[in-house]
């Protein structure tokens, strides 16, 4: 995230870009407290930040958040092995024939572009009002960014490094397991990483549309009782696992790539 | 001097002959090497110099059988190649270690393929990286070293394999002079230690005489043989013969042959960007 290395000798240093986000942060929730109560901002349609921050303890507590985490984390989870299994193998197929590649390769791209939870109409109907629905579309969603980076980093495998294989005599299978794929390994990675967040949010989003399943579902339910601090809780609570979840890709990606 | 078909010599253990490759560009067809013939004898150590775009990249490609659209052959102890062939190995003027791979798991890749077991491989990898000077880097990755350490793991890397020709297309040229020179040291200190058959590509004119045996001088285009000098001075030799009076001779003697052909390049090299302005224009 931060490319500058954190100066040394002045902590404040270090701290300054976490904390003028924190600040900005705090200082926009401020504002908007501000204008709610003196009604500039209508408090029916937007409750006021400390009411949301309020509300926290009770929609986690009352609302069974943990499971329904649970529930939305474990279907991120079988779309996000089924994105890497299916984007990897597809990406290494469009690298292999050519003919393949250009024959869809912009296909894939369009679909990568295209708002997928719109079709989940007809994935009700081949999957029922199940997880499934969910998962299939968090998978056909995330699927095009993980087969165009695994793609991207086959290609862009630099030319001299199999060039090397070649001058060792590797056979085609050594040449793809022992240079393509590990030279490739990092935009792999990034590949799953978009795919993973694309994953999330349209696994969220199809639970919030189809109202079955974890926070999704939640956000759905509070907005229909009309509970706004409590749906604005469930949001944030959303937004918050989104990041950690980001960072903690982040993080994974960082350590598979100890140099570049 | 470029005569074809030259005379078999006894003990030539890699024989070029008559090579001929043509590119087909959008300008027409360019002649990167024209009637190349020239033969590389055990345990000698050739550089080939010429001036930059003659071609010395595309005769390194044929010897190592990663250009095969060419006229002539390539023979490799009486064997005619095309492919890469098990005797040669290349170390490319681009860096080409692996990223992924600590310094000892580079150098070790050629020993993985063999099938020798994992303790002897690491054994072995480890005398070559003593070889090339990196001792006490074995653990590290190539991103955690200088350009100039990351030839000599390329360089170990290459030795492992026990190629019987070892060919290095211009492998310090990147690197600055002074390292240029240590690792010139390196080298001839290895050739020296393993008798290692080497070809090497360069347009450094100290680095060849100071290391070869013999120095084929290409022209600039088409990239023909110009002339083949022996080198005679003593060995074992070090960078300090660079001083010596007889390295003076050779060195403008060599500068002589190559002036011509460099600033004929330059002159063409004008000419074309002259063209393209006004055709651009
Ligand atoms: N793949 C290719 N397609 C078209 N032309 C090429 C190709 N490879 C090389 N050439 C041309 O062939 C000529 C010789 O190229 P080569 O790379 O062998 O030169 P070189 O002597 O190695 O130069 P340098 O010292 O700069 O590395 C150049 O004019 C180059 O433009
Ligand atoms: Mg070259």
């Amino acid at each position: 995230m931060s490319a500058g290395a954190p100066a040394r000798g002045s902590p404040w240093r270090a701290f300054a870009p976490a904390a003028t986000g924190l600040g900005t942060l705090i200082g926009f929730l401020l504002v908007a407290e501000l204008l709610i109560r003196i009604g500039v901002i209508n408090r029916f349609i937007v409750p006021p930040p400390s009411e949301v921050i309020e509300s926290f303890g009770r929609v986690i507590v009352e609302e069974h958040v943990p499971r329904r985490f649970l529930l939305t984390l474990s279907e991120c989870l079988t779309a996000g092995v089924m994105i890497t299994v299916f984007g990897v193998a597809g990406g290494v197929t469009m690298h292999r024939y050519k003919l393949l590649q250009q024959a869809i390769e912009t296909w894939v791209a369009a679909l990568a572009a295209a708002p997928v939870v719109l079709a989940y109409p007809l994935f009700m109907v081949i999957f029922g009002r199940s997880a499934w629905t969910i998962i299939m579309i968090g998978f056909v969603a995330a699927l095009p960014p993980v087969m165009l980076k695994t793609l991207e980093g086959l290609a862009g495998t630099r030319k001299v490094l199999v060039n090397v294989g070649k001058s060792f005599n590797l056979t085609q299978n050594q040449q793809f397991w022992k240079i393509l794929f590990p030279a490739a390994l990092p935009t792999i990675f990034v590949g799953v990483r978009l795919g993973l967040i694309f994953a999330l949010i349209n696994i969220v989003g199809v639970e919030f549309l189809i109202n079955y399943g974890g926070l999704g579902q939640l956000i759905n339910d509070l907005a229909e009782r009309y509970d706004l601090p409590g749906t604005y809780a469930a949001i944030t609570f959303v937004i918050l696992v989104s990041v950690v979840f980001f960072m903690a890709l982040e993080k994974v990606e960082r350590w598979l790539r100890p140099v570049d | 001097m470029s005569s074809s078909s030259p005379p078999r010599i006894a003990g030539a253990i890699l024989t070029v002959d008559d090579v001929t490759v043509r590119f087909e560009t959008p300008e027409g067809p360019v002649i990167a090497a024209d009637d190349v013939s020239f033969t590389v004898k055990d345990g000698e150590f050739l550089s080939i110099i010429g001036p930059s775009g003659c071609g010395k990249s595309t005769v390194f490609n044929v010897i190592g059988g990663l250009l095969t659209h060419h006229e002539g052959t390539v023979r490799v102890a009486g064997e005619t190649i095309n492919g890469p062939h098990q005797s040669i190995g290349m170390v490319f003027q681009e860096e080409s270690t692996f990223p992924w791979r600590t310094v000892t798991a580079n150098v070790a890749f050629p020993l993985e393929l063999t099938g020798m077991p994992k303790q002897k491989r690491i054994e072995r990898a480890r005398y070559f990286i003593k070889m090339v000077g990196l001792d006490g880097f074995e653990n590290r990755y190539p991103g955690e070293l200088s350009g100039g350490m990351r030839q000599r793991v390329s360089l170990a890397r290459t030795l492992a394999s026990e190629p019987k020709i070892l060919l290095m297309d211009e492998p310090f040229a990147a690197l600055d002079e002074q390292t240029r020179l240590l690792l010139g040291d390196k080298v001839l200190q290895i050739q020296q230690q393993l008798r290692q058959t080497t070809l090497l590509i360069t347009h450094n004119i100290t680095e060849a005489v100071q290391m070869s045996d013999r120095i084929l001088v290409m022209t600039y285009r088409p990239g023909k043989v110009k002339r083949i000098v022996d080198i005679d001075l003593p060995r074992p030799r070090t960078s300090e013969i660079v001083g010596s009076e007889a390295f003076g001779r050779y060195v403008a003697q060599i500068w002589n042959d190559l002036r011509e052909e460099a600033s004929r390049g330059l002159r063409d090299e004008e000419a074309h960007v002259l063209h393209h302005e006004a055709a651009s224009s």
